[in-house]
């Protein structure tokens, strides 16, 4: 118990200086340092950094790593898929329309669900942890386990879930079912992850604002609006940023459940992507996609940033 | 009996503390039937699985399944998907928190020329979505000759920045008195990383080395792309392929999901702490 990690800190000791007298002992010799970060700067300029920029390079060819010439196309690709009726505009942008759906219809329940049940687990009583666990396990699961359980609980003919409800519904094979399907399980298994995360926050409200809420006569909705909800408006704004983000890049579960299904309604940018820059080995097209959502993404993030900041200073 | 009599009567059943239990019950069964059906499952014949009424009990209970998954000269290998799956997640982990640690102390507690750009520049890539790598890396891989093999797996994802950060973070809040002490008694940076530094951080670097392991263990999208032969699958890859036929046998698929579940819960439920710290410290990272 006593080796709880410190929270990160902004600022460093080495960084804050260091005593006068200690600079007079040779610390480290001059290549000290660059032994230390030598090893992961090779794979982290490997595969980060030359990465970023290959990618960049990449989308400017008609590039198809299995023949032998790369032409250079220019700004080609790109334009292609700003030019309705070309061979891929309609089909990335329907993806990422899909990707924009199910982030939508996703991100309200991944953040209030989880909210509620880090309100439950934040009660004092017996058997805390072990339900902590048990809403948590799904996520050590991944989504191959996860989304092969669900194809067969979601079967429409011998799946679990039709079997009580009586009805044929088909869960993964037509919209809207597809999309409830879809949402349904990325909150089975997501859900723990921000309610930890939720949790976290919570036990860093002061309890003395809640006994102050009491002893002014406040109700427990009173005491969840004015206390709780502002204490947690940082983690709020947290959970939001990262679970757009994981929605955004949906893969896994559209690609074991409905498998894009029905005509390709359910492919996620991410799907499309793939197939075709590793499916079809168009690796130039599929590189300038991935930029042109990236791009999308960082904005959405920033001025999501942005906007919680603003309410924060409100 | 007579501690169930005085905690009844220290807390009584009112309306409201009857609701949170009802809600938690209720809760508690929506999370754990899926996995006592994949459990269930597992464990029936294909004609019993698939017939109707559905059973929870399987009738007759049989452990053909897992036969027919564990053995090597099946067209579904799991138990060669699972080595495998075990050799990547051991070996990723084991290089990111190497390299991570020693990176990490180099940015916190040595001086050197540009140490303030190389902290920023590896702070800048944690905001680039990973899709952006995906294709790059694809051509990277293949030029080392490393598609359809497990260094794929091994190697890139160690360039990953978010260890290095963490790390950073840690050792920079350790106190530097013990250092400084040996460094006067004639200690070089070695010594000090491995005997102090290291030793202080064993938390932080078990948090690091539990997170890699399940985010390894779990990764999917990239297996499924850069391994081809049924023998160099990884586990999430591998069974990915055991429903994309027509004609999907549910036990055989359940089964190699329990095979998959099985070490992550161990690891989960062993490593608890470590493992709801790690996802805490990705909430303080914000």
């Amino acid at each position: 118990m006593t080796v709880q990690a410190p929270p990160v800190r902004p600022e460093s000791r080495s960084d804050a200086g260091v005593p006068g007298n200690s600079r007079t002992i040779p610390r480290h010799g001059r290549l000290t340092p660059y032994l230390f970060l030598a090893p992961f700067a090779v794979l982290f300029i490997g595969f980060v950094l030359v990465p970023a920029i290959f990618g960049l390079w990449v989308s400017l060819h008609d590039y198809n790593y299995l023949l032998p010439g790369q032409p250079w196309v220019g700004l080609q690709n790109y334009l292609d898929l700003f030019t309705p009726g070309s061979r891929d505009s309609g089909d990335f942008w329907h993806s990422m329309l899909a990707t924009g759906i199910f982030t939508v219809l996703s991100v309200p329940f991944l953040i209030v669900c989880p909210l509620g049940v880090a309100l439950l687990l934040n009660r004092a009583f017996r058997g805390r942890s072990f339900f902590r666990a048990v809403f948590f396990a799904p996520y050590v699961l991944g989504v191959s386990v996860v989304g092969l359980l669900f194809r067969f609980l979601l079967d429409p003919n011998i799946g679990l879930v039709n079997s009580y409800l009586g009805h044929a519904i088909p869960w993964t094979t037509d919209v809207p079912w597809a999309w409830v399907s879809l949402v349904a399980m990325t909150v089975w298994w997501t859900l723990g992850f921000n309610a930890i995360i939720y949790l976290a926050g919570l036990q860093e409200i002061s309890p003395e604002l809640y006994e102050a809420a009491e002893v002014d006569g406040a109700s427990r909705w009173d005491q969840f609006r004015n206390v709780t909800l502002p204490g947690l408006r940082p983690v709020v704004a947290f959970v939001t940023t990262v679970t757009l983000l994981a929605s955004a890049n949906m893969f896994g579960q559209a690609f074991l459940v409905t498998k894009g299904a029905p005509a390709n309604e359910t492919r996620t940018a991410i799907m499309y992507i793939a197939s075709t820059g590793l499916g079809s080995n168009r690796q130039g097209m599929a590189a300038a996609m991935s930029y042109i959502l990236a791009i999308i993404l960082i904005g959405i993030s920033a001025l999501n940033l942005r906007l919680s900041r603003r309410r924060e200073a409100s | 009996m007579s501690t169930l009599t005085t905690t009844t009567r220290r807390k009584p059943w009112t309306p409201g503390r009857v609701l949170f239990w009802l809600t938690l019950i209720v809760l508690t069964v929506i999370f754990v039937a899926p996995l006592l059906w994949m459990v269930s499952t597992s464990f029936k014949t294909n004609e019993d699985a698939t017939a109707l009424p559905l059973s929870w009990l399987p009738r007759p209970f049989t452990t053909d399944a897992y036969k027919t998954v564990l053995t090597a000269s099946s067209a579904t290998p799991v138990l060669r998907w699972f080595l495998n799956s075990l050799l990547v997640a051991v070996a990723n982990s084991v290089l990111v928190v190497t390299v991570d640690a020693l990176a990490a102390y180099a940015l916190a507690r040595l001086r050197f020329r540009g140490q303030k750009f190389a902290f920023g520049t590896v702070v800048a890539t944690l905001f680039v979505p990973p899709f952006v790598f995906l294709i790059p890396n694809f051509l990277i891989v293949s030029k080392l000759g490393w598609l359809d093999s497990l260094w794929a797996l091994i190697i890139p994802s160690a360039g990953g920045a978010f260890g290095v950060f963490f790390l950073r973070q840690f050792f920079s809040s350790l106190p530097v008195d013990l250092e400084e002490a040996a460094l006067i008694e004639g200690a070089n940076q070695w010594q000090i990383f491995t005997r102090i530094v290291l030793p202080l951080a064993r938390p932080a670097l078990a948090t690091l080395t539990v997170l890699s392991f399940l985010t390894n263990w779990n990764d999917f999208l990239w297996p499924v792309y850069v391994l081809f032969s049924a023998e160099h699958q990884t586990l999430p890859a591998g069974l990915s392929t055991l429903q994309s036929s027509a004609t999907t046998n549910y036990p055989l698929a359940m089964a190699g999901a329990v095979v998959a579940s099985v070490p992550v819960l161990i690891l989960f439920v062993a490593a608890q702490r470590h493992v709801i710290q790690s996802v805490t410290h990705s909430g303080l990272k914000g």
